[in-house]
Parts: structure tokens; sequence; C-alpha cells
């Protein structure tokens, strides 16, 4: 399968400073992928130069199978983004702001698949509202309408979630995931919110200083053979004591208020919890911890 | 390429700040005329005290329509170039300070076409102001004063221009006036391509226009032939040229023009300088990462 995005080697410096060292990265049909690493860790620059925003490094960018640097222009017209803020013409309506955005695209767009656009992206009765009027949430959403006015097959956005509430959030989610699901859209996300993209991406890229620290299946990537386990009982006190007189005393890896944290293999979690049980520890909580934050931390040294 | 064009003038005239250009030349032009309507012999007075020759016209004739534009425009076709680097300063970095500048580069328009469609708006916005201008000046004045024949006053005498003769003359000062302004739209357009917010181009643009002025009308003779020629706010003022006459024996000549070359060759350098700037304005943006 040709990948829609790839990206081999690329380097990007300003000045002495190296923004992005020596990036690799392939992006396949319909999937969403998330690209994860810290403020300054090189994602944005990252992003445009896939946009041509900033002039390309060495290495390669190659886009629906094509150069990035040659084809500028039929790359672009199958792409949407929405870079950081949805930053919109403010004294234009929402309306507007997508006409002129579909002209910019090469597209003609009708008074009804503005209608639609806004429906999809629940802005359909503030079509004729100035953007200057909306909340951080709608400027978010009519940024994806923007984004997706021509009907791109890839969508790339950058730190989408910036600046919502939680509401706006679960709202943002939903959207990506019906873009893949419902609309067979191919989506980069990038994001330093780990929960997010766990919650959404297929694959994951983690980036640090500009360097790839990790890339590969969400779930592979967070399924190792060994997991961190937090447990909470009705007695963290008396069960950190018998753990460290048993056989489960080299698994245990620290205790803070309530909680005792072990490293354990993935199918021993039942036999602690049986083990628990038996000798009358009411357990509470059982819980695999090793979360993509979990995973994004160890790699990043923080 | 006609749609894109749509938009940026759209853009352009859906903003509240478009049109603080057209109430302000419409509030001085209203001054003068009113000043004019009710001190304006006294006026005319001291100008035509103030030549050598004499002339029979009576100051109530002098007083027409055409007069009162030509001293409008003597008054403000040196600070319309403010006006116009209101807009043509904004149309880059304003893109660029509202973040817009990064959604409409990453579309795909080549950068080039991108900034020629700019920059053919900023030239429509200028000619709309003139027409304003030529609205206000002409129109109304001659509405108001009435029109008689021409008195200009020069450096080196005086013309009396037949009121029949008056005309076509305004129309091809305006043309002029025009190509002067779209070469101040242009400089700004170019300073707007450099910055991430409005302020600097407009301020930059404004400063340019100082001290060129200030140069061109310097009567020191060491600047007249090192620094004068060379100066796009020297050629701005070749519009004046249409309204100096061919005389025969003290007698204007109909339909004549002084020194024609001289007008055609100020238009072209201005044309040139307009070219550079964009040039140097598509150049620099051609490349130019955008991090706004």
């Amino acid at each position: 399968m040709t990948p829609v995005i790839e990206v081999k080697h690329l380097f990007r410096y300003f000045g002495d400073i190296k923004a992005v060292d020596d990036l690799s990265f392939s992006v396949f049909p319909g999937q969403v992928y998330g690209f994860l690493g810290q403020n300054g860790a090189g994602k944005s620059t990252t992003i445009r130069m896939l946009l041509t925003l900033i002039q390309q490094g060495s290495g390669s960018i190659e886009i629906f199978g094509m150069d990035l640097k040659k084809h500028r222009q039929e790359i672009l017209r199958q792409t949407g983004a929405m870079i950081e803020r949805p930053d919109l013409y403010k004294y234009l309506t929402a309306k507007d702001n997508l006409r002129i955005f579909a002209t910019l695209s090469g597209i003609k767009i009708t008074a009804a698949q503005i209608k639609e656009q806004l429906e999809r992206v629940g802005l359909a009765d503030r079509a004729d509202s100035k953007v200057k009027t909306f909340s951080q949430g709608m400027k978010q959403r009519l940024g994806i309408a923007v984004a997706l006015v021509h009907d791109p097959k890839l969508v790339i956005l950058d730190e989408p979630t910036n600046g919502l509430d939680p509401q706006g959030i679960a709202d943002m989610r939903k959207l990506i995931l019906h873009l893949r699901r419902d609309l067979g859209k191919t989506v980069f996300v990038s994001s330093h919110l780990l929960n997010e993209i766990e919650l959404i991406a297929d694959s994951v890229l983690i980036i640090n200083k500009g360097k790839k620290v990790a890339e590969g299946n969400k779930d592979d990537l967070l399924n190792p053979a060994k997991t961190m386990v937090e447990l909470i009982t009705d007695n963290a006190g008396k069960a950190y004591a018998l753990l460290k007189e048993s056989a489960w005393a080299e698994n245990l890896v620290s205790h803070q208020y309530d909680i005792i944290i072990l490293e354990v293999d993935k199918s021993r979690v039942p036999e602690l919890n049986r083990s628990l049980v038996e000798k009358g520890i009411n357990v509470r909580s059982l819980r695999p911890k090793h979360s993509l934050e979990d995973y994004f931390l160890s790699l990043t040294g923080h | 390429m006609w749609q894109l064009f749509q938009i940026e003038v759209y853009k352009i005239f859906r903003r509240p700040r478009t049109y603080i250009a057209f109430a302000v030349i419409a509030f001085i032009i209203l001054l003068i005329q009113i000043g004019l309507k009710f001190g304006g012999k006294e006026y005319v007075g001291i100008v035509m005290s103030g030549l050598n020759e004499t002339f029979e016209a009576p100051t109530d004739q002098v007083l027409n329509g055409y007069f009162v534009c030509y001293l409008t425009l003597n008054l403000l076709l040196i600070h319309i170039p403010i006006l116009v680097a209101l807009i043509a300063g904004d149309m880059i970095s304003g893109e660029a300070s509202m973040g817009t500048l990064r959604l409409i580069v990453a579309k795909p328009v080549s950068r080039s076409r991108l900034l020629l469609i700019k920059f053919t708006a900023s030239c429509f916005y200028t000619l709309i102001l003139l027409i304003w201008v030529a609205i206000f000046a002409l129109l109304l004045s001659v509405l108001l004063f009435g029109t008689n024949d021409l008195l200009v006053a020069k450096v080196s005498g005086s013309n009396i221009i037949s009121s029949a003769d008056v005309l076509w003359r305004y129309f091809a000062a305006f043309v002029f006036a025009g190509i002067g302004l779209i070469t101040v739209a242009a400089l700004s357009f170019m300073f707007s391509v450099f910055a991430d917010n409005s302020i600097g181009p407009i301020v930059a643009t404004v400063c340019v226009i100082i001290v060129f002025t200030i140069l061109t009308q310097m009567q020191i003779p060491f600047y007249d032939e090192t620094v004068k020629p060379y100066l796009f706010t020297t050629h701005m003022l070749g519009w004046k040229g249409f309204f100096y006459v061919k005389g025969v024996e003290g007698v204007t000549v109909d339909g004549s023009i002084e020194n024609f070359p001289a007008i055609v060759k100020s238009g072209l350098i201005l044309l040139v300088y307009a070219a550079l700037f964009v040039f140097v304005a598509i150049w620099y943006f051609r490349k130019k990462n955008i991090l706004s």
C-alpha cells in the first residue's frame, strides 16, 4: 500500500538549532496518525514543512506518492489543514470564511454545500454570524470546516484541542473519529496531550528534540510484556506489608499514600488480585498503568 | 484568478478601517469647499496679489469649481499616499498578524500568484479611492462653484486655461495620479511582505514619503540634480504638467502641454519603481518561512 505521507531523513535547521533531526515516518490511508512531542519538540516545524509554509531542509517528503517540492499545488489540492490556532477572518461571517477558503482551494461552493459543511461541525445556525462573536470551541470547529471545505483526502491538524474545554475536546475527538470512520479520511494529528492521542490514534510517532524516539501501532507501543499496575485497596499499609513479605516483593515499585505500584507480567495480574483477596485484602482497583503518557515520559526521559 | 481577485477585494471592503480613508478625504475636501464658499474671494485675492502678472478676470470668476479642484489636489495628493499605505501595507502583514497567512499559503495557489492578486486588489482600492477624490474634488466643486477658466499659478508665471480645455486635463491628471499612488501602494505592499504586523509597513511607508517629499520640495541646488531626479515623490508631481500650457505671445494654446515628454518620463519612472517594488516583494515572499 502506498503511504499517504512518506517522510525520509528530514532535517531542518534554524541557524545552529536543529529543529528536525533525521525524521522518517510513513502514514497510510485511512489512519488517524498521532504525532506526539512536547512543546518545542519539532512538531509544528514538521507540519509546516508538510504544508510548504517553511522551506524543507534536506531529506524528502512525498505525499500521495508525489514529491512535495515538485507537485506542491497538486498535493495541497487534496490536503486540508488546521494549524495551531483556528485563526480566521474575524470580521467576516462563518459562511464568508468557508467561501473564501473554498475559492482558494480552487473549488466553487454552493450555498447548500456551505450549509452542509457547517452542519457537520454544528455551526449551521451561526452561518451568518461574524467569527469574532464565536467562542474558542466554535472557532476550532469552523477551522475544521475550513480544512474540510474542499473534501481533502488528507487532513492535517496541529494541536486541534488547544484551548478547548472538556466538552470541546470530546467534540473534537468525535469529529476526528468521524473523519476517519465515516468519511475515510487520513488524519495526521499532532498534540502534546497524550491521552487525547491515545483515544483517537491508530499509529503514533513520538519525537523529542526533533528526533524520532518511537513509531508504531499504538497498541503495540502500549502493550509490552511487563506493565506497571496501580493497586488501591481498603488497607494500603497492610497490603504493602503482605506483598513485601511474599513472592511479589521483587515486583514492588513504590508505595505512596494509598496507591501501590507494581511492575508485573500482564498475564499475572489476575493472580496478584487473587493472592490479595485470599489474604483478606479487599481490592478496590487494580489497573495497568502503562498508558501512552507513561511510555512517552519514559522515552523522553521526563 | 478572477475569483481570487474578487475575494481579495471583498476582504478589503468588508473591513471598517477601509472606509476611514474615504471618510477622511470627504471630510477634508468638504472643509476646503466650505472655507472657500464663505471666504474664497479673500483667498483668491491673496493668491492673485502674489502673482507677477495682472489679470482682468474678477475674483468671483477665478473662484470656480476647476480652481477649487486644482487647489484641493495640490493640498491632498501629498497626503493621500498615507491613506493608500493603510490598506496596501496591511495586505500581507495583516494576514500574518491575524494568523490567516499560514492558511492561505497552505492552499494550492502559488505564492507569486497570490501576491500578484493581492497587489492587484490593493491597486483596485487605490483607484477607487482616487475616483472618490475625483467625485468630491471635481464633481462636487463644479456643482458648488460652477465652471469658468482655470487660473494656474506656477513658479515661472501663470496660465489661464479656458474652461472648455480643462476637463480632459483633469482626466489625464487623475490617470497620472493613479500611477503615482500605485507606486506608493507597491512600496507599502513590499514592506508588508517583510513584516508580521501592519504597523511597521504603514509607518515605514509614511516615513519614506515624508523624507522623500521634504527632499523633493527642498530648494537646495545640490539636491536638484543629485537626489531629486531619482525620488519617486518628485515624479509623482508630474500630474501638474497637464496644467502647464504652451503660450504664444502671452496667449495660451488650447489643447497644448508645455512639456509632455517630461510627463511621460515621470510616468514611466513611476511604473519602473512600482514594478521593482512588486518584484522584490515576490522574490522575498517566495522563499519566506511562514512562522506567524
